[in-house]
């Protein structure tokens, strides 16, 4: 193992490996052996059992509705987050404290009060519950209810990613397209843009990731009602209860592919702003 | 273009920014707007462009009300400290972007827009370089890319902050030269801020002198320097003595509290005294720099130093050396009330 | 409006910000809100019923104390690593580094799944411990489990950049002053990381107590012994008991503010003590 040293101030080199040791000891049993794990048990019964798990009706549903809830979360959240970091980042003015902190406010809240706050509002009992049963639109235990929990703990990532990426940017380069004659939507879209794409894609994977694999909320606001309302981390759920471990895994592997994919994306990001940063 | 700014002030928060600012800008001057950080400069120049708004006062090009037009229809090129050059796009693109956001009917074909950036590559000298980013340029490569890029838009007016202020000092000079003369082939209408006395001496046709959001003085390079109209202009360019008067400037006939200002080079030595107003100094350090030599020397009832320069050849003519007995006399000097001068002692 | 907000010379501001707090209101304002009113109807004494009624009671302080020990470890080996990702060179470590995110990303019930197959009696984990008689899965120290799991990269993300910034200089100027290693780390190293290392602490903690989906599956979920007050707001969701539900819910959200809260205080402490 190369250890690398610094030239007056490093530990010896036994304490160096039982600090490496002991960190990636740690790493590996509580990250390496989980992920390893997922794929492990959802292929402990060979492929077949793994592809046909992934085929059953149920499951197909449940994807497909997975891909429904992010395909509406995540394009809502990004147009939201754009607004508020060019907002924030772009403007001086008062209470913008404050607005970050209530736009954080949702990492505070648990998953299960997520989906609470909504049954309040909607639920049979709730605020609104009673005019919606009038007029016969469902909003809990169906589609717009597993959305709008959705929506809401995922709203802050693409703005927390790009609120202190755009602040880091400044705001000349968009002063400078102004006094060039550029209007504010080309300025937008031929400056701004390209500046933060890198960190955009992150905090678009990253919702997507975390939109796809909310558990909690939904699992309050849905109803799990099998093949109509069940979301794929629901539908794992449901299966491991039943026993049936090949097929929770199999689908538990899919949404382990996306995490992974997450991961790789963002180390990509990181080593092009760094690159970016080197070349500057 | 002509500029005229009438009454123009500016706050921020409780902070007075610009302080009723006058200032008249003929067409085709080079005219460089100097003072410390914080005199409200970058704020001027920042108002005449179209990005800061004043509070109040007048803003006119060659007559006309300005005020109401955003920076995009002022048609003012605008140079940025940090060059602030769109770091996604090639050299190439970042000249043609002022040519490529206007709107449909007053784009060019995109030959033109070749010819005019090549063009314009080629007036900067750096025509090779049209295919890099800007990461891949040095400072001052970048510094003249952002020029090229602000006269894309042939633009009436050239606004320019700290152009060569992120640039080492062999760079800077050979920009300042460049800069001067690009001036005198373009004649466009050019306000550029600085901090540094030399560089504004060096390159502007005249000299606007700001401290603490007003304006101390206006003049050619030659009569801020010569004939300084305050004593912050005294002090901020170029080197001074001061003598106050009661004490060791007999020489001002004045009486009461008054501050005589005088350059290093304005002070007479010699070995005996001429009349009675000569003042008794012992010679403290002798140190030549270059072509000239600069002498310290102070007064036997005071330790503060007083700095003379003189002419190697003069010097040589009668060297010094310390503790050295000598007697000196101002040649020119200009004398302040000391009520005009307490806004000094902060600075 | 020019005392709201600085002149600038770049459009979209209204239109931005307009946005932004209409979308910051339907979707997170007006629904948070709602959890207040209902507990109103409630009123101060059926509050406090509910909240100390036993099983709730058991349920809040089992959630608290297995977050603590989370959190406790996590700041523990998270401080190593972290150390080890800034200072030292391995093969692969760029790939551990990303790896670190992983909590972030795998959905939870995949961790909770994952880690009660692990750490079941008879689990790749679990056995080791089963032979020693201890169990792990199905009882708080499960809890445990699944809470470390998901508060790994708190520490870690904030001890990192802190510690990069740790110039080297001062820490040789440190050791040529003579102090050992030891030494250097503890009044040198350890002040400048420390602020950071408290805020991910507190993150952890309360990304901890309102978790759900990894830990119910590892739990056991026995009413008294290893119910976390989440679980228990579902179930008492399920027999429509919404004012029950609600209670548990905004101690469990004033926890995490209060957590926040000192978190801020004690950032913009240090701010202050940094810019002196």
């Amino acid at each position: 193992m190369a250890v690398s040293t610094r030239i007056t101030t490093h530990e010896s080199r036994g304490v160096t490996l039982l600090f490496i040791g002991v960190a990636l000891a740690y790493l590996l049993l509580f990250l390496g052996l989980p992920l390893f794990a997922v794929f492990y048990q959802a292929l402990s019964k060979g492929w077949d059992l793994y592809w046909a798990a992934l085929q059953e009706p149920d499951a197909w549903s449940a994807i497909k509705l997975t891909f429904i809830e992010a395909g509406i979360a995540v394009p809502c959240n990004l147009v939201f987050g754009i607004a508020a970091a060019w907002a924030i980042a772009k403007f001086e003015f008062k209470g913008k404290s404050l607005l970050i902190t209530l736009i954080d406010l949702p990492f505070a809240v648990s998953p299960v009060v997520s989906g609470l706050v909504y049954v309040l509002l909607f639920g049979a009992q709730g605020w609104f519950g009673s005019w919606l049963q009038a007029h016969d639109i469902k909003l809990l235990f169906a589609v717009p209810g597993i959305v709008l929990a959705t929506l809401f703990v995922t709203f802050p990532f693409i703005a927390r990613e790009l609120i202190p990426l755009m602040q880091a940017q400044g705001k000349e380069e968009e002063e400078a397209a102004v006094s060039l004659g550029a209007s504010g939507w080309q300025t937008f879209w031929r400056v701004t843009l390209p500046n933060i794409k890198w960190g955009l894609l992150y905090g678009v994977i990253l919702c997507n990731a975390r939109a796809m694999g909310e558990f909690g909320a939904v699992s309050v606001v849905s109803g799990h009602i099998r093949g109509m309302t069940n979301t794929m981390p629901l539908h794992v759920e449901i299966l491991y209860n039943e026993y049936n471990f090949v097929a929770a895994f199999a689908v538990a592997s899919l949404l382990a592919l996306l995490a992974v994919v997450t991961l790789a994306v963002k180390s990509l990001v990181e080593w092009q702003a760094r690159g970016q940063g080197e070349r500057l | 273009m002509s500029i005229t700014i009438e009454n123009i002030n500016k706050h921020f928060g409780t902070y007075k920014a610009l302080d009723n600012i006058n200032l008249e800008v003929g067409s085709g001057e080079l005219i460089a707007l100097l003072g410390p950080s914080g005199c409200g400069k970058t704020s001027l120049l920042r108002i005449i462009g179209g990005l800061e708004l004043a509070d109040s006062g007048k803003l006119l090009f060659h007559g006309e009300d300005v005020e109401a037009r955003d920076a995009r229809e002022r048609n003012v090129g605008f140079v940025f400290q940090h060059y602030a050059l769109f770091r996604h796009m090639t050299v190439f693109e970042n000249v043609a972007f002022g040519l490529r956001v206007k709107p449909r009917k007053e784009r060019h074909h995109e030959a033109e827009i070749q010819r005019r950036v090549h063009e314009l590559l080629s007036l900067v000298q750096l025509d090779w370089l049209h295919d890099r980013y800007p990461a891949q340029l040095s400072g001052g490569q970048r510094q003249r890319i952002a020029l090229a890029r602000a006269l894309a838009v042939e633009p009436k007016i050239l606004l320019l902050d700290e152009p060569f202020g992120a640039l080492d000092a062999q760079v800077r000079k050979e920009l300042r030269r460049w800069l001067r003369r690009l001036h005198d082939e373009l004649h466009i209408t050019s306000i550029f801020v600085t901090h540094d006395q030399e560089e504004a001496l060096e390159v502007a046709d005249r000299v606007v002198v700001m401290n603490k959001g007003k304006i101390e003085q206006v003049g050619t390079p030659d009569e801020v320097y010569a004939t300084p109209a305050t004593p912050f202009v005294y002090q901020f360019i170029g080197n001074v003595n001061l003598f106050h008067s009661r004490d060791h400037a007999p020489w001002t006939q004045q009486h009461g509290d008054a501050v005589a200002y005088v350059r290093p080079h304005d002070i007479d030595i010699s070995t005996s005294p001429q009349d009675d107003t000569a003042l008794p100094v012992e010679v403290k350090l002798v140190r030549a720099i270059g072509a000239i030599v600069r002498i310290e020397v102070s007064a036997d009832d005071s330790c503060e130093l007083i700095e003379i320069e003189l002419s190697r050849e003069r010097f040589d003519t009668a060297p010094l050396a310390c503790g050295d007995k000598v007697y000196i006399r101002p040649r020119q000097f200009r004398v302040f009330e000391t009520g005009e001068t307490n806004e000094l002692s902060a600075t | 409006m020019a005392s709201f907000r600085a002149h600038s010379v770049l459009p979209g501001f209204n239109l931005a910000l307009g946005f932004t707090l209409l979308y910051l209101s339907l979707i997170v304002l007006v629904p948070l809100s709602a959890l207040f009113f209902k507990t109103a109807t409630l009123g101060w004494g059926g509050f406090f019923e509910v909240l100390t009624s036993d099983r709730v009671s058991a349920s809040l302080r089992v959630t608290f104390l297995a977050s603590l020990a989370a959190a406790v470890i996590n700041a523990f080996f998270g401080l190593i690593v972290a150390w080890v990702l800034v200072r030292y060179s391995f093969p692969g470590k760029r790939i551990v580094d990303a790896l670190v995110d992983l909590p972030f990303a795998l959905p939870t019930a995949v961790a909770g799944i994952t880690l009660a197959t692990l750490y079941a009696p008879h689990g790749w984990i679990g056995q080791y411990f089963a032979a020693q008689g201890i169990k792990v899965a199905y009882t708080p120290l499960g809890i445990v489990v699944a809470l470390t799991f998901i508060g790994l990269p708190f520490v870690v993300r904030t001890v990192q950049p802190v510690l990069e910034d740790v110039e080297a200089g001062v820490e040789e100027a440190a050791a040529s002053l003579g102090a050992g290693r030891w030494d250097v780390f503890r009044r040198v190293i350890f002040p400048a990381i420390y602020p950071a290392l408290l805020t991910g602490f507190s993150l952890a903690f309360a990304r901890a107590i309102g978790e759900y989906g990894s830990v119910i599956f590892i739990a056991g979920n026995m009413p008294y012994i290893s119910e976390i007050a989440p679980l228990l707001i579902v179930s008492k969701l399920e027999q429509y008991d919404y004012a029950g539900a609600t209670a548990i819910a905004v101690i469990m959200l004033l926890i995490s503010f209060a957590l926040l809260l000192s978190m801020n205080a004690l950032q913009w402490w240090t701010c202050r003590r940094g810019a002196r």
